[in-house]
């Protein structure tokens, strides 16, 4: 059961660079030969790049555990990325800073109740300017998820 | 009217697990669900299955081809159906509306990648700036 007290947890702030070799590596993962992110110095990142706070968001900037999901009915239920103006490029310096904002309870059209956890990350660059916004929503399946199909 | 042209459909595939591994290389999301056949097995599914961003990364290529990298705003993914190794995916759009916003001309888009059993695995509602380049009906020649 998520608990409903991590509303609220925010974890420490992290740094995250990004880089022309990262963004790359993403772009060809993703079935992209665009030029835009393969040619310049100082690409823009792709519309889900931000995904890789993986690489960065460690221990206690991460409050995702104070929700204390179970993962075996666990699942991404949607993801979300806002920029405010073009995505951030490579030679940037980003600092991170997650928070959890919001547990709700929804009953499943299969029966069963259905908790959501929605984790806000801000992204400021290093002027302080709020660049991007990651929204995160998990979901608490009453069962373990099986193949829809 | 809408006078921005929806692009051709790009099919991708069929997924190996070659191009999950990859994406999990680049994103940094190594759960062993995505990889390991007995782990997948274990856990109750038959094979492993897709991280469902390698997929939304897919739309998300296919729509900066088409409205430009520099010009997301906005990328709403919701998750429905898990892709399996010897799927192949069809990504397509829909443009919805253009409007005004923050002083830039923008188009929202619906993005949805489909299975070959015309399942839904992704949707995606995107907001992009609209191109410079783009012809708007009525202006010009």
């Amino acid at each position: 059961m998520a608990n409903h007290n991590a509303v609220g947890t925010t974890g420490e702030p992290f740094r995250m660079d990004l880089e022309r070799g990262k963004i790359r590596e993403f772009a060809t993962a993703t079935g992209s030969t665009n030029p835009e992110y393969l040619d310049p110095d100082h690409p823009v990142v792709p519309p889900t790049f931000l995904t890789t706070t993986f690489f960065w968001q460690t221990g206690n900037s991460n409050p995702w555990e104070a929700v204390e999901l179970d993962q075996k009915r666990g699942l991404h239920a949607e993801q979300e990325y806002t920029f405010f103006g073009p995505p951030p490029r490579a030679g940037t310096r980003l600092t991170g800073t997650s928070r959890i904002s919001e547990i709700y309870t929804k009953q499943g059209r299969r029966g069963g109740e259905m908790t959501f956890v929605v984790q806000l990350t801000d992204f400021h660059d290093e002027t302080g300017r709020l660049v991007a916004q990651a929204k995160m929503t998990g979901v608490e399946t009453a069962r373990p998820p099986a193949e829809e199909t | 009217m809408s006078t921005i042209v929806a692009p051709a459909p790009w099919v991708v595939g069929p997924a190996t697990r070659t191009d999950f591994v990859r994406y999990q290389g680049a994103s940094g999301d190594m759960n062993p669900i995505h990889h390991d056949e007995e782990y997948a097995r274990a856990s109750g599914f038959p094979t492993p299955f897709a991280v469902g961003m390698w997929q939304a990364g897919l739309l998300g290529t296919y729509a900066t081809d088409w409205l430009g990298a520099e010009n997301v705003r906005n990328f709403r993914i919701r998750f429905l159906e898990q892709v399996w190794p010897g799927d192949v995916l069809t990504c397509t759009a829909e443009v919805v509306r253009e409007h005004s916003a923050e002083g830039e001309r923008r188009v929202d888009v619906e993005l949805t990648c489909t299975r070959q059993t015309g399942g839904k695995a992704v949707t995606v509602w995107a907001t992009f700036v609209v191109p410079a380049a783009t012809p708007v009906a009525g202006e010009g020649s």
